[in-house]
């Protein structure tokens, strides 16, 4: 399963990448005398309601939500090893602090933050990477905060500080190294999450705002053409679907690939 | 463990502070302010005497020590939209979203802990993996579109199910009915919570059958349903009890979502549309019920952790 989903997302990339210069047509390219076409020779997946190539839109979005995903999980991994590195090494007031707004952002549902940072900043394509990333890396933090305390107290920690390491080189040659392992895990299921937390802002009208397509855009539009074309909400719920499961499936063989607490207990 | 509750609820107060802060400061610091105001038929004195009224002219801070003034003596205050009390407001709203999500809960918890353990005695086998494999297709697949093709198979094709609502408007209370409403709104959740609490009772199981008590149940000759469902799962179910609670703003999300495709009136679309709409009293009322809830139900699973396993000392 590992495998397959690595391979499936791969060649979304590589769609992704190739982008304008594998697809059919403009992902923009507007025929209004052809609106709603069933699939044909000529449109291999029909058009949508402005006559526009489903195929090529499909394409065009493919960039747009694997960047969302990509970007946002990174902005969040950032975060999130930061604040969690600086409570767990820093430890007392500043833990303190950091972890209590820590737990804060995790008992405010994440769709009332999602829609109030977009609403308060705009919708755009900048705005919803960054507010996707912003919401999304206290998990991370508690990680990396209770990885960072298991290695503070370790034999090699303390050999480094008897050599007069600086505590910012420790943390970041010494023990952020340790918790590669696990960022990878929080991050492979980071841009599954990242890739739905876009296609629910678009379903309230805060997504990526058109005419630049995005699967969860192009999900939530089709939704008010579903009587004159029912196909067209197929397509990008399958690919989001297939996407994040793809992720899922690979976060969660990573786990238990990377992590010992998983690892040991499936011998 | 008088010393523990009290200091946990001290915690509990100081994160409930920090999410009333976090929503207040955002909402406000949204530029055009409140969607009332947009209305075409203010004119530029009228809009400026409602924005002196609400006292929004003032500085945030200012106006975020008044909103707590008020709120430490239990009002929250009045919807901008509607002029109805938020406290009033998140009553009503309240048990609608109690009752769908606490059912839903309910449901995914007695579909997902037999399904973990099946996989954790099944683990690495085409069962297990199949399991896996749908309980993923839950999480990954996005709530609304679910949902919406539920609306367009029974509602509009079958026409065997109502599309949204929570009652048929005009007609008397019938507990059918109000099944008949619950239901799709009721399986959306369900699907969506029921991947991890499977993951979490497989992984759990696990671990609990390679306990040396495990081995010693079987070594006196106890038989195998008993060793695995009063040995190994009694303690298995401690750590997935802990983590219901952590997951319920998680789960508060999804009905959020849920409640606004399905036009169910709960306490999320209420947060969803005042956040839409700019309603900031009504939007940190609701933020603040929710984290209420989260709060109490992540303190209560430590309650019980403590109380279910002796090993476990607070304090």
């Amino acid at each position: 399963m590992a495998v397959a989903s690595a391979v499936f997302l791969v060649g979304m990339y590589v769609v992704a990448a190739a982008g304008p210069r594998i697809s059919p047509y403009g992902p923009n390219a507007v025929d209004i005398l052809n609106t709603n076409a069933p699939p044909s020779p000529a449109h291999w997946l029909g058009t949508d309601e402005n006559g526009r190539d489903v195929l090529a839109r499909l394409i065009a979005g493919a960039a747009t939500t694997m960047t969302v995903g990509l970007i946002a999980m990174i902005i969040a991994v950032g975060i999130g090893a930061a604040v969690g590195s600086l409570a767990g090494y820093l430890g007392g007031w500043a833990d303190t602090v950091l972890m209590r707004l820590t737990d804060g952002m995790l008992a405010i549902p994440y769709i009332f933050l999602l829609l109030v940072i977009v609403a308060v900043f705009g919708a755009s394509f900048r705005t919803i990477i960054v507010a996707i990333g912003a919401i999304s890396w206290m998990v991370v933090a508690r990680i990396v905060r209770a990885e960072v305390l298991r290695y503070r107290g370790l034999d090699f920690v303390h050999a480094a500080q008897a050599l007069g390491a600086t505590p910012a080189r420790i943390l970041t040659r010494h023990i952020i190294p340790q918790t590669v392992p696990s960022l990878l895990v929080a991050a492979t299921f980071g841009v599954a999450n990242a890739i739905l937390f876009e296609s629910a802002l678009s379903y309230f009208g805060l997504g990526i705002p058109p005419p630049q397509a995005s699967w969860g855009n192009m999900l939530s539009n089709a939704q008010a053409y579903v009587w004159e074309n029912p196909r067209l909400p197929i397509y990008p719920g399958f690919l989001i679907l297939c996407t994040v499961l793809a992720y899922n499936f690979l976060g969660d063989a990573l786990r238990d690939a990377l992590d010992p607490r998983y690892r040991e207990s499936n011998v | 463990m008088a010393g523990y509750l009290l200091r946990r609820l001290a915690q509990a107060a100081v994160l409930l502070w920090v999410v009333s802060l976090v929503t207040f400061v955002l909402i406000h610091a949204a530029p055009g302010g409140p969607a009332m105001l947009q209305n075409p038929d203010l004119n530029r004195d009228q809009i400026a005497q409602f924005r002196a009224n609400l006292g929004l002219d003032d500085p945030i801070p200012v106006q975020y020590l008044r909103w707590l003034r008020a709120a430490l003596h239990g009002d929250l205050g009045r919807s901008y939209n509607t002029v109805e009390s938020v406290g009033r407001l998140l009553a009503t709203r309240l048990p609608n979203t109690l009752l769908l999500t606490g059912i839903a809960l309910g449901l995914s918890l007695a579909a997902a802990i037999p399904l973990g353990v099946v996989c954790a005695t099944r683990r690495n086998t085409a069962l297990d993996r199949i399991i896996a494999g749908t309980t993923f297709l839950g999480i990954s697949t996005p709530v609304f579109w679910l949902a919406i093709v539920l609306i367009v198979v029974f509602s509009v094709q079958l026409r065997v199910l109502p599309a949204g609502g929570m009652y048929q408007v005009g007609a008397a209370f019938s507990l059918g009915d109000r099944i008949r409403h619950l239901l799709m709104p009721v399986f959306v959740l369900t699907i969506a919570n029921l991947a991890e609490t499977t993951r979490y009772t497989r992984s759990a199981m696990i671990g609990a059958l390679g306990e040396d008590y495990v081995r010693t149940a079987h070594a006196k000759g106890l038989s195998g349903p008993i060793v695995l469902f009063r040995h190994a799962l009694r303690n298995a179910l401690i750590p997935v009890v802990t983590i219901i609670g952590v997951y319920l703003p998680r789960a508060v999300s999804a009905t959020a979502i849920t409640e606004t495709v399905f036009a169910w009136p709960g306490i999320g679309q209420l947060a969803v549309q005042s956040t839409l709409t700019r309603d900031y009293p009504v939007l940190v009322g609701a933020t603040l019920a929710v984290a209420v809830f989260a709060v109490g139900g992540s303190l209560l699973t430590d309650l019980a952790y403590g109380l279910v396993d002796p090993r476990i000392r607070l304090g």
